[in-house]
């Protein structure tokens, strides 16, 4: 398994992050992740970020349980076993109203969430690293991957440079974000060697 | 940013104190990481003698029928059905706080949505047992269900309320827990990040799910959140508008209205509101959290009790004058009569249920008041009270007598087992929040976090420069002029 190279600087302002950010990106390093202990509007689209299609994948579900209910509905009340309620048409829709905006409701909640669990991929037991436990807390913590041609005292010196504290080099397997908890993972804020 | 984070001082600040982010996150996670208190022990054993006193009256009741309520021939539904619209009732206010209120940009909502979400879930559990017990045969319970079956199939009546309120009571229950569990996830993480104790690491390292803070995951949280707010707002008009179509689609006087779901609906806002007060009254104080559940947060609510009892009023006025003017005899009797009519069987019950809802809130047009603690608390229980009394009052009194006086119905009280099972949902409601403020932050850390500059004490104060400053002085202070893009 592989090994990267970060450099971490952690930040107690958010008017500091924002220029910092900006000046990270700008001398050409590749920011891995900002992990902050809470949302940031904007903090995105300053890292250059795309937007999420979130949206785009709860309306599609919500669509799928529209047409699940109408559909399965008609079947069953009109196809596969016709049942005379007061003389009404066995063909109702106003009275199905309630159970699709239902079933819309359901599809799109469930499906959006399961959605999001796959992809920020989290689930129970998962265990994953965000290079200090504090960034839950009251630090926003950058992580800058370090590359081939990144020189790691620069990036240290940069960092440092634009207003991060304790900044540090710190090493990660590839596909740590899939560990689990158990003996063999490495646990918040250890350090391991490099391969 | 400053720009950004600026609100005028006219608004008071909603978190008090002197507080920094990890202030916040000490103080929230504090009576978590505390053992539990003499307190709780107490309220935690008396909820769990009441959810025992209910789960006998539940045995009883399955082993030898719904005989052993005292529902008779007319009255087919008494306190079962009482209790189960009254605590999905309760359950409303949650989501309005956490999401109407989220798509109104009501900054306030952060200090209580978290507790009042919570409310919600337990509120609706407790709903959902009533219905399900009533069938009697609770072993054929799944057959309300449209699963392919030996009778036919047979499919369930698909244009029948009590079918959409299946679907509309379990939709409202998976969307409010994924909608309360997927904002709880940064919160257990930091209840993770600080755990010293190994079972605590291990509980809230599977609770959090993983969770780190990554900004791309805050993105996308941030799209769920305000999707699921935007799904959840109508759907929570939709549940109590169904569950007034369980009375409104029949041919019964005084159910037979076109009134009933927007009347529903307030009058849920109505009680849960009042009793998310209690709750945060008291949790506020035994917690600690007074600083984020300020007078500011009661006083807001109180204001919309005020609201909510006052359109729960003009119903009443508005379904007592349609009754006399739709000329109707059966309705006007069942109005005048068996409502209106104190010396009646059941009139007691109608004014019982005017004064609570309708006179008592009224005190809370006075500012005074409505930032009087103890008034608040004991106007929250008599608001409940009155609530659970209009849905008495809509069922018995509604079906006590019927078209034909030949069948009107025998004077109607609970027995031991039908007012068993109602304690019993009290503690299995009490038994999960004393659980829930134990091991869960009754307070959304990550929220109070994001609005922290904008509306914490210590940094309005830092506002006041801004507030003596012209346009033209304010402009140049804060707007940044940023070249590169």
């Amino acid at each position: 398994m592989g090994v990267k190279k970060f450099v971490v600087g952690n930040f107690y302002d958010e008017n500091v992050l924002f220029p910092a950010v900006k000046k990270v990106r700008r001398a050409g390093y590749k920011i891995h992740d900002v992990f902050t202990p809470f949302p940031i509007h904007g903090l995105d689209k300053a890292m250059g970020l795309k937007d999420t299609s979130l949206h785009v994948a709860g309306f599609i579900y919500g669509i799928t349980g529209t047409t699940t209910a109408v559909s399965f509905i008609t079947w069953a009340l009109t196809i596969d076993w016709q049942v005379n309620f007061g003389g009404k048409p066995f063909f109702s829709l106003p009275a199905w109203i309630p159970i699709t905006f239902e079933l819309t409701v359901l599809f799109a909640a469930v499906g959006m969430v399961l959605t999001f669990c796959w992809l920020c991929q989290l689930a129970p037991f998962i265990k994953k690293d965000h290079f200090n436990p504090r960034s839950t807390d009251d630090t926003f913590v950058m992580a800058i991957e370090c590359t081939d041609k990144t020189n790691e005292a620069d990036a240290v010196a940069f960092l440092n440079s634009v207003g991060a504290t304790e900044v540090s080099v710190q090493y990660r397997e590839t596909g740590w974000w899939l560990g689990r908890y158990d003996q063999d993972t490495v646990k918040y804020g250890k350090k391991i060697e490099a391969a | 940013m400053s720009l950004l984070r600026y609100e005028s001082q006219v608004r008071p600040p909603i978190v008090d104190g002197s507080k920094d982010y990890h202030q916040v996150t000490e103080d929230i996670c504090a009576p978590v990481e505390a053992k539990p208190t003499k307190a709780w022990w107490i309220g935690f054993i008396i909820s769990v003698a009441l959810l025992l006193f209910g789960v006998v009256s539940i045995v009883v009741e399955v082993i030898y029928g719904t005989g052993q309520w005292n529902l008779n021939k007319t009255i087919g539904w008494g306190w079962d059905i009482t209790n189960f619209v009254w605590w999905v009732g309760i359950g409303h206010a949650g989501t309005l706080i956490s999401a109407i209120l989220l798509l109104f940009r009501q900054g306030w909502r952060t200090g209580v949505n978290r507790a009042a979400e919570a409310m919600t879930i337990f509120a609706v559990m407790c709903a959902g047992q009533f219905p399900i017990w009533h069938m009697g045969r609770v072993w054929d319970a799944f057959f309300v269900l449209p699963y392919p079956n030996t009778r036919g199939p047979l499919w369930v009546n698909f244009n029948s309320p009590l079918l959409w309120d299946v679907f509309a009571i379990s939709t409202y229950f998976t969307v409010s827990l994924l909608f309360w569990y997927s904002g709880l996830l940064p919160d257990l993480a930091t209840l993770r990040d600080r755990a010293k104790l190994k079972w605590r690491k291990m509980f809230y390292g599977l609770a959090a799910f993983g969770w780190t803070g990554s900004t791309k995951h805050w993105q996308r949280h941030e799209a769920l959140s305000l999707v699921l707010a935007g799904l959840s707002t109508p759907l929570v008009l939709s549940v109590h508008t169904i569950v007034s179509f369980d009375f409104a689609t029949s041919v019964i006087p005084g159910w037979h209205t076109t009134i009933f779901p927007p009347y529903f609906v307030a009058g849920a806002v109505f009680s849960g509101f009042a009793m998310v007060q209690t709750l945060l009254l008291i949790t506020r104080k035994v917690l600690g959290l007074k600083d984020y559940i300020t007078i500011e947060h009661i006083e807001v609510m109180n204001k919309v009790i005020v609201l909510t009892g006052s359109i729960v009023g003009i119903a009443y006025l508005t379904e007592l004058f349609m009754a006399w003017y739709s000329h109707v005899g059966y309705e006007w009797f069942a109005f005048k009569e068996n409502r209106v009519n104190l010396s009646s069987p059941y009139g007691w019950s109608y004014w019982i249920m005017m004064g609570c809802n309708v006179l008592s809130p009224q005190v809370f047009w006075s500012k005074k008041l409505r930032r009087n603690l103890l008034l608040t608390f004991f106007m929250s229980i008599l608001v409940n009270i009155g609530m659970w009394f209009e849905r008495f009052v809509i069922i018995v009194t509604s079906l006590y007598r019927d078209y034909l006086p030949s069948s009107w119905s025998t004077y109607y009280t609970p027995t031991i087992w039908e007012i068993g099972f109602y304690m019993g949902t009290f503690g299995l409601f009490f038994v999960c929040y004393f659980l829930f403020s134990k091991f869960f932050p009754v307070i959304a850390i990550a929220e109070i976090k994001h609005i922290l500059k904008k509306n914490g004490d210590n940094w309005k104060e830092g506002y006041n420069k801004e507030e003596g400053q012209n346009y033209d002085e304010f402009a140049h202070d804060n707007v940044h002029h940023d070249d590169h893009h």
